[in-house]
């Protein structure tokens, strides 16, 4: 697969061809969820839900657990991963905080946008910052 | 002929509407940035055009990775609020402009710029989000919109030279359409923010009013910005400002600011907005 000059940027899950093709399926499912009848569907039988479309094991665990940052992982795209979060009827944060490392809860996470944002300083590049 | 007025920078978090639908404006939370977009709700009550071109993207509403168009003109009669996972916003449908909405798309082709063009299609946040921002709480919006959505998602991106040449090109459209109307022109998004990853909640002041100062000083620079200059300092959400660029490309060489409003934070994202006239005697 051919290399992007954005892979140097740390904890960020860019939408590309290589993204698109790993979690199309993933980011499908997601996507479903506008329609309300389809989140009726899914929040009466999840498991069952999830088998209708083409997932691996591991992306179907990760959508059980809300595990957003592993969704990421496995090709999901964050617009996507809202439909879930948004079903859920959880506030964004709840998401946001998840995926930081270490997690952050809702007020920790929005403490810290509050104090400013995360700093940008130390983190547009993985010569600074190796792990995300 | 007709005429473009100025136009509108503004991002188009969802949760300023959601703030607006349940009434949480006068919040702690909300209240700085409501507060500081009083003068921008006065400039639009004073300056209302007849037709609001609006820049913006689809977030995984209307197209997804099944089928994407890098440039979509909205070319249909009317449009309803897109339900993006919570139910659709309880504001009213938007009115299209298709007469003025097929000679953009005319012209365009004309130009080498390959257009799609949609008609029944639902707007998301990207859309209706601004048209809150701008008119607040109206029975029914003050003009007709021409939708014209960017991807700014699923790469590969337009870049932003790109986008900024679509706006020339939008410029040149709406001064050869032979009615006598005003035309604002809206672009949407940003500005620094990113909403997945360990990253999440990054956001750059320092970009972002370098890229403000650029839309009067030297909106050339902002044109060429690469795609990775704003994932990686302005977030990997952040490269929605080149839908800025759409916008700032469709006014005249020299434009005046005559607004401003930056604000950290609204969600995870640095709020920014901007008003630029166009000043008399420059070219179109």
């Amino acid at each position: 697969m051919t290399a992007r000059d954005y892979d140097d940027v740390p904890g960020t899950y860019v939408l590309d061809s290589r993204t698109y093709r790993k979690g199309y399926h993933l980011n499908m499912f997601l996507m479903s969820l506008n329609k309300a009848e389809h989140r009726a569907e899914f929040a009466a039988d999840e498991e069952g839900y999830l088998l209708r479309y083409d997932l691996s094991e591991a992306q179907r665990e990760a959508v059980k657990d809300r595990q957003y940052l592993e969704m990421l992982k496995l090709g999901a795209n964050v617009y996507y991963a809202f439909k879930l979060v948004s079903h859920d009827r959880q506030p964004p944060q709840v998401m946001y905080g998840k995926m930081s490392q270490p997690e952050m809860s809702f007020d920790e996470f929005q403490q810290m946008m509050l104090a400013g944002g995360r700093p940008i300083e130390g983190n547009r590049s993985k010569q600074e910052k190796p792990n995300g | 002929m007709a005429k473009i007025v100025a136009g509108m920078g503004t991002s188009h978090v969802p949760g300023v509407g959601a703030a607006m639908d349940n009434g949480k404006t006068d919040e702690d939370y909300w209240k700085p940035l409501f507060e500081g977009l009083v003068p921008l709700r006065k400039w639009h009550a004073e300056n209302v055009p007849d037709v609001n071109i609006i820049v913006f993207n689809d977030h995984a509403t209307s197209y997804s990775l099944n089928n994407y168009s890098t440039f979509t003109v909205g070319v249909g009669e009317r449009f309803k609020p897109a339900d993006e996972g919570w139910g659709a916003r309880q504001v009213p449908d938007m009115r299209g402009s298709p007469e003025l909405a097929w000679h953009i798309v005319e012209c365009l082709m004309a130009d080498e710029f390959d257009m799609a063009v949609v008609a029944d299609v639902d707007l998301d946040h990207g859309l209706t989000v601004p048209l809150s921002i701008a008119y607040d709480q109206p029975d029914e919006w003050p003009t007709e919109v021409v939708p014209v959505c960017v991807n700014v998602i699923q790469h590969p991106l337009p870049t932003a030279m790109r986008c900024y040449k679509l706006g020339q090109a939008i410029g040149r459209a709406v001064a050869s359409f032979p009615k006598d109307i005003t035309v604002g022109v809206w672009g949407t998004g940003g500005l620094s923010h990113q909403l997945g990853g360990e990253r999440v909640g990054v956001v750059n002041p320092e970009f972002d009013t370098a890229f403000l100062d650029n839309l009067t000083a030297d909106p050339l620079a902002n044109a060429k910005l690469t795609h990775t200059d704003f994932i990686r300092d302005a977030g990997c959400e952040g490269v929605e400002m080149i839908m800025w660029n759409v916008m700032r490309g469709a006014l005249s060489d020299r434009v005046e600011e005559v607004f401003r409003f930056y604000h950290v934070p609204v969600s995870a994202t640095a709020y920014g907005a901007v008003i630029l006239e166009n000043v008399q005697g420059s070219n179109a």
